[in-house]
């Protein structure tokens, strides 16, 4: 059989196209899942600090401009909770991560669905107020926005321990899950900036070392290698004379 | 022990829950939560959600929060028609895409409409700030224009031919900003048509029942009591302005 000439045959149809910044605390959760739970994908960089998602050719590819983005085959794919549930569903990942069990199943939902709003709403904030904002208006964010942002993530924080972990191991239990990564890829956000979340709080301290055991350290270090160094980041976009471009997306996307 | 809905159909996540169980003919006991009465902050309610939120749900000893959790766990749990959850893996996605994006979109934006246009001038008269509403006011806009080219392109539904648990999750928080008295349908034909699909795939009279207490706002806060209300007032200043 001859195929049409330049075309060849598409053997791996199990191989995904994961488009990911590892600066973003989304793009983490999905790289970390991918890699410990050993699926396939092909890793496609999109250069944020380079405002790549602005791009024509990535706007093909999502119109909504971010990251994480799943291509697979025809299949195009945003919001990393909707990727980590297709991926754990596609490529049969250990029960644990997603359990079919219905209750522990919900207990991951419930987690997922409370942090949009909670933990990663001020943990990007926080990010973005001692990260960015210096850089984009020449001077410290305001301290009364800080300090709230700081509260805020506060009260995330005390729910998180007191509701969510508990006295358990893990978010749902014994065994750590999708809502364990979720969780902390966002706590280690606001501690890139240099400002250390687990201060204080040595129950949520022992859950970030079990989680970072479990998914093994090396790894975690690397997902985390561009965040902990969010210092260049200013210096990064002055270099790729980015400032003015991004500056009124930005400042629309953190007032 | 029935299964127990703790609701309050002021909260848009509470009617989706609501229009869900009802849909589905799930037995369940309405426990009221008044939230403008602050009910949500008492010892009570304390032991049912930490979080104080509503709704929350409890299947005997087990207690749960979150809409989306609810609802999930309720389809399995009740075996509801496949087309709300689907089990096809990529229609499922495409529910999951909607649910996750939602949170800090349409939900926070149409939430931040109503308290704008309506609880914050009528009931803690606090004059808004014309730029605040205008960005407010664009910010809706720029999700309900991606709801129409994104999520709904040229389906009938956001899955495809059937509603699912992303359509009943859009319309509630739709509504809210509508209850303020503004009509995001109009010069929206795209999405007047997908409302009118969703409002007949629920059935009308549920739809209505569900929303009545939403669209008649504007009326409520004439005769409610704002002081509950003024404790918070910081808080939500500070949260939606």
């Amino acid at each position: 059989m001859g195929l049409p000439e330049g075309q060849t045959l598409q053997l791996d149809t199990m191989t995904v196209e994961l488009f990911l910044d590892l600066h973003s605390q989304p793009c983490r959760a999905v790289y970390l899942f991918a890699k410990k739970a050993n699926i396939p994908f092909e890793y496609k960089k999109v250069d944020l600090a380079s405002g790549e998602q602005y791009g024509e050719e990535f706007g093909q590819i999502s119109m909504v401009r971010k990251v994480p983005v799943l291509r697979d085959g025809d299949f195009i794919l945003t919001e990393s909770i909707a990727i980590l549930m297709y991926l754990a569903e596609k490529f049969s990942t250990p029960d644990h991560w997603y359990p079919a069990e219905s209750q522990k199943r919900a207990r991951v939902n419930e987690y997922l669905s409370w942090q949009h709003k909670a933990i990663r709403e001020s943990g990007s904030k926080i990010f973005w107020f001692r990260a960015m904002v210096p850089l984009l208006t020449g001077a410290p964010v305001d301290q009364e926005r800080m300090d709230s942002a700081v509260e805020d993530l506060t009260s995330s924080l005390t729910i998180f321990e007191e509701k969510f972990l508990q006295k358990t191991s893990f978010i749902i239990g014994q065994d750590i899950s999708l809502a364990d990564l979720v969780a902390i890829v966002e706590l280690m956000q606001p501690v890139g900036t240099g400002l250390d979340v687990f201060e204080g709080r040595p129950l949520l301290g022992e859950w970030r070392d079990r989680v970072k055991k479990e998914l093994g350290e090396s790894l975690f270090d690397e997902a985390h290698h561009v965040i902990m160094h969010a210092h260049t980041l200013p210096q990064e976009l002055e270099d790729k004379g980015m400032l003015e471009f991004l500056k009124p997306r930005l400042k629309k996307l953190f007032n | 022990m029935a299964l127990e809905l703790y609701l309050d159909l002021f909260s848009q996540p509470a009617r989706s829950v609501y229009i869900f169980a009802k849909i589905n003919n799930i037995k369940f006991d309405f426990k009221k939560i008044t939230l403008f009465a602050g009910e949500q902050y008492g010892d009570e309610y304390g032991k049912i959600n930490m979080m104080r939120k509503v709704p929350a749900m409890r299947d005997g000893e087990f207690y749960l929060a979150e809409s989306i959790a609810i609802m999930m766990y309720l389809s399995e749990k009740f075996q509801t028609p496949d087309h709300w959850y689907p089990t096809d893996i990529q229609k499922r996605a495409r529910v999951n895409e909607y649910l996750s994006w939602q949170h800090t979109a349409v939900r926070m934006h149409g939430t931040r409409v109503f308290w704008l246009r309506l609880m914050i001038p009528k009931m803690l008269g606090e004059e808004v700030p014309k730029d605040k509403m205008a960005a407010a006011l664009e910010d809706l806009d720029g999700s309900l224009q991606l709801i129409e080219e994104k999520f709904l392109q040229d389906r009938p539904f956001i899955a495809g031919n059937d509603i699912s648990l992303a359509d009943l999750v859009a319309i509630v928080e739709i509504m809210q900003p509508v209850g303020s008295g503004l009509d995001v349908f109009e010069k929206r034909p795209k999405l007047s048509g997908w409302r009118n699909r969703v409002r007949a795939a629920i059935g009308p009279e549920l739809f209505d029942e569900a929303h009545q207490i939403i669209l008649s706002a504007q009326e409520m806060v004439k005769s409610m009591d704002g002081s509950t209300l003024q404790p918070f007032k910081p808080k939500i200043l500070r949260l939606f302005l």
